[in-house]
C-alpha cells in the first residue's frame, strides 16, 4: 500500500462528502423551486441568481439559531440522535460506483471508493441504522408528538425493509455478485429494470418509505404530529435531520440507479465506446451519467410529494406486509427460477 | 403574573377514562397551537398507542365578545362585527344579520339588491368551500391542491374587493339593501369567473376523486349517522352527507332563493368522503344559482326607500332638506327598531347560521345571539374520532370545516 493510494482514498472520501453535502444544499433548493412550479408559485428566487444562494442563507441562519435542549430531555441521546441519523446517510454511498476505472496521469483510478464483495449487505446494514436516530430523537425529546413520530418510524421500518431486502436480492441473482461494481458492469447489455420491472417498482416504493418522504412521511407528519420526531430540535441539530433526509434521498437514488438503471452506464454504452472520436471519453462521463439518473429520480421524489396525500401508518404496515412483501418474494422466486433455467 | 402550574390528572378525571388515570393510555394535548386545528381549537386526546380513546374539544380561545359588543352599537354599526364572526363567510353573515334587522323593522328589499345578495352569498359559499377543500387537502398532506384552491379563491376575493372595497370584511350588504350598487364591471367579472371555474372544479375532482390514497384516508372514516346528526343539531354539508336533504335555501327560502333552480346534493355514507363529495357538488350547484341570478339580474334601486331606516342616496342630500335630516339622524343616533324579537336563519357554507335579535324599542339591539353552525358541529368531534387514528382526527377536523371565529364568537 503506497502513499499515493492512501491520498487517493482520502481525496475520494472528501469528494464524496463534499458532493453529498453540496447536493443536500442544492436539493433543498431544487425541491422548493420544483414544488413551487407544481403549485403555480415562483419559489425562492431572491438570494442570488435563481435563488442559488438560498441554501447558503438557510445554512447561515440555522447555524446562528439558538440550540434549545428541553429541560426534561435525555441530553446525551438528544444530542447523539441527529448524529446517528446523519452519519449512515453520509457513509452509505461509499460503495456506490460513480464510474469505471479511468486513466489519469498514467495511473489507473477506479471511480469508486470501495468495491467490497458484500456491498449490498453493507447498504442494508447502514441504512437501517439511521432509523435508530429517528426513534431515539423521538424518545429522548420527552415530547408526546416526538414519541409518536419515533414510534411510527419503527413501525414503518419493519414494514418495508424486508420487501426492500428482497428487491436487493434480484440484481444479485441476475448478476451473481453482491458487489455494486459487478452489478453495474453486468448491465452493459440490458438494464435490470427491463429484466425485472416488478422488483424495480417495489424497490422504488420502499425507497420512498426508507427516506421518510411523502407519501410515507408519517414520522414527521406535519399536519398530525406538528413536526414529529424533530419537534424539539432547533438550529444545527434540526438541520442535521434534514441533511440526513436529503442525503439519504440522494443515496437511495444512487443505489436504485446502480441496481436497476445501469449506474454510470449510458444506454448502449458498448456501442458508444466503439465510436472513433468520442469513444475514449465515454468512461470519463460515468459520474455525469449517474448524476443525470439521480436527478431524474429526485425529481420523482419531488413530484410525488407535491401530488399525493399521506398514507396512514397502519395502512403502510398492511401495504408492506400484505402486498409488497409477497410480491417481492415472488419476484425473487421468479428471477431465481429464470436464472437457473437460462444457465 | 399568573403562576403556571402543572395540571394534575385528577382535574381531568371527569373527562377521560380510568385507563388514563392509571397511565395505561396517553393524554395528548392537541392545540390550540397546532398546524391542523384550523385556528385555535384545542383537543384533549386520550390515546391508546395511536388510537383515539376519547376526544374532548375545548373551545373559546378566539372568544371576542362579538354578541356583547353589538349591544353597544346601533343596528347599522353593529353589522361591522358580523364580518368577523365566520371570517370565511363574511357576506353570508352580513346577509343573515340584515335579514334579521329587516324582519324586525319590516324593511323591504328591492329585487336587484336581492339578486345581488344571492350572487354574493353563493360566491362566498364558493370562497369558503374552496378554502375548506384546500386546507382539508393539506391536512391529508396533499399540498398542491391548497395552492390551486387559493388561486381560484383569489378571484372571488377580487370580486368582493370590486364591489365593496374590502376582500374579507366587506359589510357590503346593509339593512334594506346594499351599501351601493355594484360597479359596471361586476357582471363581466362574475360571468368570467363562473365560466372558468367548472374547469378548475374538474381539476380538483381529477386530483382527489380517484386518488387511491385519498380514498383510503376518507372512505369509511369518521362516520356519523343521520340520527346522530339530528340529535346533535348538526346542519349543513355534514347533515347532507349523512343522507338528509335539509338546506335552508330550500326549506325556508330567503332573498328569493325560491326563484332559482338548484339541487341539494346528498350522500348517505356519512363519512369524510361523503362530506367531501357533498361540498364539491355544492360548489357546482352554487355556480348554477349564480348563473341564473346573473342572467336575470333586474335593474332598479338597490336600497329600500324607507328613509326612517335606510340612508338616502348621497345625491339627494345636497338638494333635499328631508334627506339631509334623515342622513344625519341615521348616522348619529341610528334608527329605533320596534320592540320584539326575531330569529332568522340562513344556510351558511357550514350549516344553519341563525341570528336572534331582541329589541327594546331603542336604536341599539337589546340582545343579539348567533346560532353558529361550527359551534354545533364541533360537538360531534368525540363521535367522529373515537376508535380512529391520530391521523384521522386531523382529517375529521378538516371534514367538519370548522372556523373558530364562528364557534367562539
Amino acid at each position: 500500500m503506497d502513499g499515493a493510494l492512501i491520498l487517493e482514498w482520502v481525496l475520494k472520501s472528501v469528494f464524496i462528502l463534499l458532493a453529498l453535502t453540496a447536493g443536500f444544499a442544492y436539493l433543498t433548493l431544487f425541491e422548493r423551486r420544483m414544488i413551487a412550479r407544481f403549485q403555480t408559485r415562483i419559489g425562492p428566487n431572491r438570494a442570488g441568481p435563481f435563488g442559488l444562494l438560498q441554501p447558503v442563507a438557510d445554512g447561515i441562519k440555522l447555524i446562528f439559531k439558538e440550540e434549545l435542549i428541553p429541560a426534561s430531555a435525555d441530553k446525551v441521546i438528544f444530542i447523539l440522535a441527529p448524529i446517528i441519523t446523519v452519519i449512515p446517510s453520509l457513509i452509505v454511498t461509499a460503495v456506490v460506483p460513480w464510474g469505471s476505472v479511468i486513466r489519469l496521469g498514467g495511473r489507473a483510478i477506479p471511480l469508486y471508493l470501495a468495491d467490497i464483495n458484500v456491498a449490498l449487505l453493507y447498504v442494508m446494514a447502514v441504512t437501517s441504522i439511521s432509523v435508530y436516530g429517528i426513534t431515539l430523537a423521538g424518545w429522548s425529546s420527552n415530547n408526546k408528538y416526538a414519541t409518536l413520530g419515533g414510534l411510527r418510524s419503527t413501525a414503518q421500518m419493519i414494514s418495508y425493509e424486508i420487501a426492500m431486502g428482497f428487491c436487493f436480492v434480484v440484481p444479485v441473482l441476475l448478476s451473481g455478485s453482491l458487489s455494486l461494481v459487478d452489478i453495474v458492469e453486468k448491465q452493459r447489455g440490458l438494464w435490470y429494470i427491463f429484466l425485472q420491472p416488478g422488483a424495480a417498482i417495489i424497490l422504488a416504493i420502499t425507497m420512498y418509505a426508507e427516506v421518510n418522504r411523502a407519501p410515507f412521511d408519517m414520522p414527521e407528519a406535519e399536519q398530525e404530529l406538528t413536526a414529529g420526531y424533530h419537534s424539539e430540535y432547533s438550529g444545527m441539530k434540526f438541520a442535521l435531520f434534514f441533511m440526513a433526509e436529503y442525503i439519504k434521498m440522494i443515496a437511495v437514488s444512487m443505489i436504485f440507479a446502480t441496481l436497476f438503471l445501469g449506474g454510470y452506464l449510458l444506454p448502449f454504452q458498448g456501442w458508444f465506446e466503439k465510436l472513433p472520436v468520442i469513444g475514449p471519453i465515454i468512461p470519463y462521463l460515468g459520474p455525469f451519467v449517474l448524476l443525470a439518473k439521480v436527478i431524474v429520480l429526485l425529481f420523482g421524489f419531488v413530484w410525488v410529494r407535491s401530488t399525493l396525500p399521506r398514507i396512514r401508518y397502519d395502512r403502510l404496515m398492511a401495504f408492506g406486509w400484505k402486498i409488497l412483501f409477497p410480491l417481492s418474494l415472488l419476484s425473487v422466486l421468479v428471477t431465481a427460477v429464470v436464472v437457473l433455467l437460462v444457465q | 403574573m399568573t403562576e403556571i402550574r402543572e395540571v394534575s390528572v385528577d382535574e381531568l378525571r371527569h373527562l377521560v377514562s380510568e385507563r388514563a388515570l392509571e397511565g395505561d393510555t396517553m393524554l395528548l394535548n392537541m392545540g390550540p397551537q397546532h398546524p391542523s386545528t384550523h385556528g385555535v381549537l384545542r383537543l384533549l386526546l386520550e390515546l391508546d398507542g395511536e388510537i383515539v380513546v376519547s376526544c374532548v374539544p375545548d373551545i373559546g380561545f378566539l372568544h371576542t365578545g362579538v354578541e356583547k359588543n353589538m349591544e353597544a352599537k346601533t343596528y347599522q354599526k353593529a353589522e361591522v362585527m358580523t364580518d368577523r364572526l365566520d371570517y370565511l363567510n363574511p357576506l353570508g353573515n352580513n346577509l343573515t344579520y340584515c335579514l334579521a334587522v329587516e324582519k324586525l323593522c319590516e324593511i323591504d328589499v328591492p329585487p336587484r339588491a336581492q339578486a345581488i345578495r344571492v350572487i354574493l352569498a353563493e360566491l362566498t359559499r364558493l370562497n369558503s368551500h374552496l378554502l375548506w377543500l384546500g386546507t382539508s387537502g393539506l391536512d391529508l398532506a396533499a399540498m398542491s391542491i391548497f395552492l390551486y384552491c387559493m388561486r381560484e379563491r383569489e378571484k372571488i376575493l377580487d370580486i368582493f374587493e370590486m364591489v365593496s372595497g374590502q376582500r374579507m370584511m366587506t359589510t357590503y350588504i346593509r339593512p334594506g339593501g346594499l351599501w351601493r350598487d355594484v360597479p359596471v364591471e361586476f357582471e363581466d367579472a362574475v360571468s368570467q369567473f363562473i365560466d372558468a371555474f367548472p374547469r378548475e372544479l374538474d381539476k380538483y375532482h381529477a386530483l382527489l376523486d380517484t386518488n387511491e390514497l385519498f380514498i383510503e384516508r376518507t372512505r369509511g372514516i369518521s362516520i356519523i349517522t343521520r340520527d346522530e346528526c339530528v340529535a346533535y343539531g348538526i346542519t349543513g354539508p355534514i347533515l347532507r352527507a349523512s343522507g338528509m336533504a335539509y338546506d335552508l335555501r330550500k326549506a325556508l327560502p330567503y332573498s328569493g332563493y325560491e326563484q332559482y333552480d338548484f339541487n341539494i346534493p346528498t350522500r348517505t355514507e356519512g363519512d369524510i368522503y361523503a362530506r367531501y363529495a357533498v361540498r364539491m357538488d355544492e360548489m357546482a350547484e352554487s355556480l348554477k344559482i349564480i348563473r341564473q341570478a346573473l342572467n336575470k339580474l333586474p335593474f332598479g334601486p338597490v336600497r329600500s326607500n324607507k328613509r326612517k331606516f335606510v340612508p338616502p342616496p348621497r345625491s339627494e342630500i345636497g338638494t333635499s332638506m328631508e334627506a339631509l335630516i334623515h342622513h344625519f339622524k341615521l348616522w348619529t343616533e341610528g334608527f329605533s327598531a320596534p320592540p320584539g324579537s326575531v330569529y332568522v336563519a340562513t344556510e351558511s357554507p357550514r350549516g344553519e347560521l341563525g341570528v336572534f335579535l331582541e329589541s327594546d324599542g331603542g336604536p341599539k339591539p337589546y340582545r343579539v345571539h348567533f346560532r353558529t353552525p361550527t359551534f354545533a358541529n364541533l360537538q360531534i368531534m368525540p363521535i367522529l374520532t373515537r376508535g380512529h387514528f391520530v391521523a384521522d382526527v386531523v382529517a375529521a377536523i378538516g371534514s367538519i370545516d370548522i372556523v373558530l371565529g364562528d364557534a367562539d364568537r
